[in-house]
């Protein structure tokens, strides 16, 4: 942990009088704003541009006729729609939950000096190494019945073992959750591992020579003081899993059916394959406004708290 | 267990150390599967991935499928694999990498070390930038990238990993410059120092750990996009990912799994290299800076 | 960035410069198309190699995946950006929307010259022109409504082709018996509407697909008829292997080629894989029209659509138009791709049997009116409605509505994406 000093904001010395004294005053803002200008006009100037395009007659490329809700009444009289957001409940919760909760486990299990650390270390971080354009087809082959799994399991002699979660409508989405934590895990345990390493050891030691059990220093002293870890992991999960898009194109497409569609998909299809714009750019400010709902008060919290 | 006074509590400490090290094993097994079965494969020739099972060890390891995708596979009319479209990736992800990271080290150090009104509302609308969702941009990208000349072009692809990847990269250097003392750069300023020399000379040598990290992050990102890459640079300047994409639907009758798992660990390689080899300073760095307490 | 673009630009002169000096030593065109599997893939090659002979390069621009959605994205991007390909594949309505955005080039001269008009079927110019002007140059007719079967299975179950559903369902339970996989399908959204559409035309007729399809009427959409179409899905169903799920089409044309599976259900392009594999029709396999459709073909036609892309490109792309429509070209294309030529008045004569026949039905049906757009093909509903009707058969055939809800859902959907 960090302790954070008062952070003195550094004044310009003097107020300047000449060119060059202004030029080095603004130099700061100067360096900066090109940055933020093109942040502006690339994520702002674009969400407005997508919000306006939900309001038009746009289909096959953006045209600016004024369609009203039209698009937005569309949107939520699809039942695609209302699959893709049940859907993303599902992952949503699922994906966070399991990531956070086989992080930390490994990061403990890691943090108590173990020995090949080493090894072991690029083993659970390679998956977010990796694409989902690159390992889908080892998973979608690992997940399908008749090739993977199930018909290992079935060489190896136990006849009886199903494992048909990817061709069944009811359960293809728990086997994108598996490949998403897959992904995503390795990644929340080093966060995790950071946050451990990052303890003050005198805490836990005073902890010990009062008595408390492992299990208590973890759960009462340790895992407490992870919290800013879990605010930053869920940050990163949560947007992680809104934008999955790799994930079940690769894995399912969003089938079978639509069994697995997600608001990500379900933009990109109506957007490009479908030639309804509107609709999708309806979608995508739905999506954003999703976005912002997490984001915006955990920006203004952290922002907020470094001042005190 | 021999001697008596061998208490109790050490025995259960082993069992805890055997627990831990069984747990540790077998959840890197459940790991590394993928990449075993991707690896496998590729070395197998195509009889042996049909008729034996996915986790069988390659009876006759054959490197003819790496040779392929490399070099002789079909993309579409022409069959000349995958090398040309990995050299793409490079040319495309190395500018990208290094201009954003140098923007984000630069935008950290302003907004924490000469902060002006207003620079939190400026970081809090860079960050969000992380969060949108790159399929809302395409279209208008696209106009932009036209507007400028660079539609379909490697250049057009660089500006745009660079645009997306500045809240990520200010992100980083602005938490990890945020612990930096800041009494180093008033001492420093007031030896006369100005802007650009104390951050080559100041925050830039210290800043290793971020750098790292932000390499990495920026590295694996671009790489593996698919997305921009399909939309923003086709044909013969396509990038690896899509060309990728192309080699494994390009089956003639017979898919051959073990040229596509090849061609998938091709593109695979430099971000796995860049995992390992950089993977320690990766948690060194999150200490330092981006996990932020 | 700046200085980035200025080379660009600077790079750009240059390059306008040079060629206007060295004239046309450089004449290209660039294709964006979705034809990567192996027998698509080398019937492009014969085009490809017929216009380097004219001394036009040919800039391929692939993209693979999801029956051309990644590639509607990059056209996207490309045509936004102002500057298109010079040509791309497209299918039916996908033409009219993309002509209606103004970026279509005009082939009219070309056309005259060469007298598209007499030679190219009526049905098909609809989609080739737009507003009376030709932008596209139709390069085959594929139909859909087609069985393709091991002969072997079929010989060894005893059987003659099946020529209506009853007998289509024996002869699957046959191959049940042989423990094979009686019907090799891929659970994609179109390849579930290629199946869809046969079955309607096997079950309804071709008046009644016209009426449902073409005319979206609501009481055929919902009505005893397609409820009977529905349960035929379902039941079909009960025959796929556990793996179909999200498989290419041209996997499961493998597995009816190795004797894994009996028969498929595809549309002529999947005979290019069988070309491929050194099979024989006939011998080795044997093509009907899907049982109950014999006298009706659902068309799909692949087109190179030609972009406008300016005057220093348009004579290479008239170049590649041409060559498309060269009676010589469409028969080496067609006999490698499985489809029949676009042009009437091509001779049969280097067809195979497979080929012969789709020719002859061909004719016939566009003598008999019963040439109708292929719904999973884009060429009986625009985009938007195609795949509402679509994510219906697709959730239905696999078990996540009933058949009443399908029923009920299927007119709510085409009213909703209309």
């Amino acid at each position: 942990m960090t302790t954070i000093e008062p952070v003195p904001v550094v004044e310009p010395q003097r107020q300047g009088r000449t060119f060059a004294d202004g030029l080095r005053n603004a130099l700061p803002k100067i360096v900066l704003a090109p940055s933020f200008a093109v942040i502006l006009v690339f994520v702002y100037g674009f969400i407005l541009w997508t919000v306006y395009l939900s309001f038009t007659t746009s289909r096959i490329l953006p045209v600016y006729k004024w369609g009203g809700f039209d698009a937005y009444f569309r949107l939520w009289s699809q039942p695609n729609w209302y699959v893709a957001m049940q859907n993303l409940a599902i992952f949503g919760v699922l994906y966070i939950g399991i990531c956070i909760a086989l992080g930390l486990f490994i990061a403990i299990l890691m943090d108590q000096r173990i020995r090949a650390e080493g090894v072991l270390r690029p083993i659970f971080l390679y998956p977010m190494a990796l694409s989902f354009v690159v390992t889908g087809t080892a998973w979608k082959w690992f997940l399908n019945p008749g090739l993977g799994l199930e018909n290992t399991m079935h060489h190896l002699g136990w006849e009886s073992f199903r494992f048909d979660w990817l061709v069944n409508p009811k359960m293809a989405i728990y086997t994108v959750v598996i490949a998403g934590v897959w992904q995503a895990s390795g990644f929340v345990m080093a966060m995790f591992l950071a946050g451990l390493r990052g303890i003050d050891g005198e805490i836990v030691k005073a902890a010990q020579i009062d008595g408390a059990s492992n299990v208590a220093i973890y759960r009462r002293i340790i895992i407490p003081l992870l919290r800013p870890v879990f605010l930053s992991a869920f940050i990163v999960l949560a947007h992680m899993a809104i934008k999955s898009y790799d994930l079940v194109i690769a894995l399912t497409g969003g089938g079978p059916g639509n069994a697995t569609e997600l608001p990500s998909t379900f933009m990109y299809s109506y957007t490009f394959t479908r030639n309804q714009m509107n609709v999708g750019s309806a979608s995508a400010v739905m999506m954003l406004m999703g976005i912002t709902a997490i984001i915006v008060p955990y920006l203004y919290s952290e922002l907020r708290e470094k001042k005190q | 267990m021999s001697a008596a006074n061998e208490t109790i509590s050490a025995g259960s400490a082993r069992t805890a150390r055997y627990f831990i090290y069984a747990a540790l094993i077998i959840l890197a097994v459940v790991y590394l599967l993928p990449l075993y079965v991707m690896l496998t494969t590729s070395l197998k020739p195509l009889d042996e991935i049909r008729g034996g099972d996915m986790l069988a060890l390659p009876r006759e390891p054959s490197i003819a499928a790496w040779v392929r995708a490399w070099g002789e596979a079909c993309i579409g009319v022409s069959c000349v694999g995958i090398k040309g479209y990995f050299w793409n990736s490079i040319k495309m992800v190395v500018p990208a990498v290094i201009i954003s990271t140098l923007l984000g080290a630069l935008n950290g150090y302003v907004l924490t070390k000469w902060r002006f009104p207003g620079h939190k509302i400026v970081f809090g609308m860079m960050l969000f930038a992380c969060f949108i969702p790159f399929q809302a941009v395409l279209i208008p990208m696209a106009r932009l990238l036209g507007l400028m000349g660079l539609s379909n072009s490697t250049t057009g692809l660089v500006m745009v990993h660079v645009i997306y990847g500045l809240g990520f990269t200010t992100l980083f250097f602005r938490n990890y410059y945020e612990a930096f003392p800041d009494e180093l750069v008033k001492a420093a300023m007031i030896d006369g120092a100005g802007f650009f020399r104390i951050f080559w000379r100041i925050l830039l040598p210290s800043s290793g750990p971020i750098i790292v990290v932000t390499i990495i992050y920026q590295f694996t990102n671009i790489w593996n996009d698919f997305l921009f890459g399909v939309s923003f640079a086709g044909g013969e300047a396509s990038p690896m990912t899509v060309a990728l994409n192309n080699l494994v639907s390009s089956s003639t009758g017979v898919k051959e799994y073990n040229v596509d798992m090849a061609a998938a660990v091709f593109a695979a390689l430099p971000t796995l290299f860049v995992y390992i080899v950089a993977g320690r300073y990766f948690v060194r760095g999150l200490m330092a800076g981006a996990v932020k307490g | 960035m700046n200085i980035r673009m200025i080379s660009k630009f600077a790079a750009g002169a240059a390059i306008i410069a040079l060629t206007a000096g060295a004239a046309k030593a450089q004449e290209s065109v660039e294709v964006l198309h979705w034809w990567t599997s192996g027998g698509e893939a080398a019937a492009l090659n014969v085009l490809k190699e017929n216009l380097q002979k004219e001394g036009v390069a040919w800039k391929d621009m692939p993209v693979a995946g999801g029956a051309g959605s990644a590639a509607m994205t990059a056209l996207r991007a490309r045509v936004t950006a102002g500057d298109p390909p010079t040509a791309v594949q497209l299918l039916g309505f996908d033409l009219r929307d993309w002509a209606e955005m103004g970026v279509a080039a005009n082939l009219d001269d070309l056309a005259a010259k060469e007298g598209w008009d007499k030679v190219i079927p009526a049905a098909l110019q609809d989609f080739s022109k737009y507003d009376g002007h030709w932008i596209a140059a139709p390069v085959n007719i594929h139909s859909t409504n087609w069985l393709w079967i091991n002969k072997a299975a079929l010989d060894k179950a005893g059987l003659q082709p099946p020529t209506n559903i009853d007998e289509f369902i024996a002869m699957l339970d046959k191959f049940k018996e042989q423990g094979i996989t009686p019907i090799a399908h891929g659970g994609v959204p179109w390849q579930d509407g290629t199946m869809w559409e046969a079955v309607v035309l096997s079950i309804g007729g071709p008046d009644f697909y016209k009426k449902a399809v073409l005319d979206l009427d609501p009481e055929a959409l919902s009505g005893d008829t397609m409820k009977k179409v529905f349960d035929t899905m379902s039941k079909i169903r009960t025959y796929f292997d556990p793996n179909f799920s999200g498989r290419e089409w041209n996997l499961s044309t493998a597995m009816v080629i190795e004797g894994k599976a009996g028969a498929q259900e595809m549309g002529d392009w999947s005979k290019g894989e069988w070309l491929r594999a050194n099979k024989k029709p006939g011998t080795d396999f044997v093509c009907i029209r899907f049982p109950g459709t014999q006298g009706s073909v659902l068309f799909n036609a692949d087109q190179f659509m030609m972009f406008d892309v300016g005057d220093d490109q348009r004579d290479a792309q008239l170049k590649m138009a041409s060559a498309v429509e060269d009676p010589g070209f469409q028969i080496a294309f067609n006999t490698v791709k499985g489809s029949v030529p676009a042009r009437t008045d091509v001779s049969d004569e280097k067809f195979d049997d497979c080929g012969k026949k789709g020719m002859k039905d061909l004719a016939e049906a566009a003598s008999k009116g019963t040439m109708m757009g292929s719904l999973a093909h884009g060429y009986a509903q625009p985009a938007a409605i195609k795949e509402a009707m679509l994510d219906v058969i697709t959730q239905h055939l696999n078990g996540q509505l009933t058949t009443d809800a399908a029923l009920k859902r299927l007119p709510e959907a085409v009213a909703a994406a209309k």
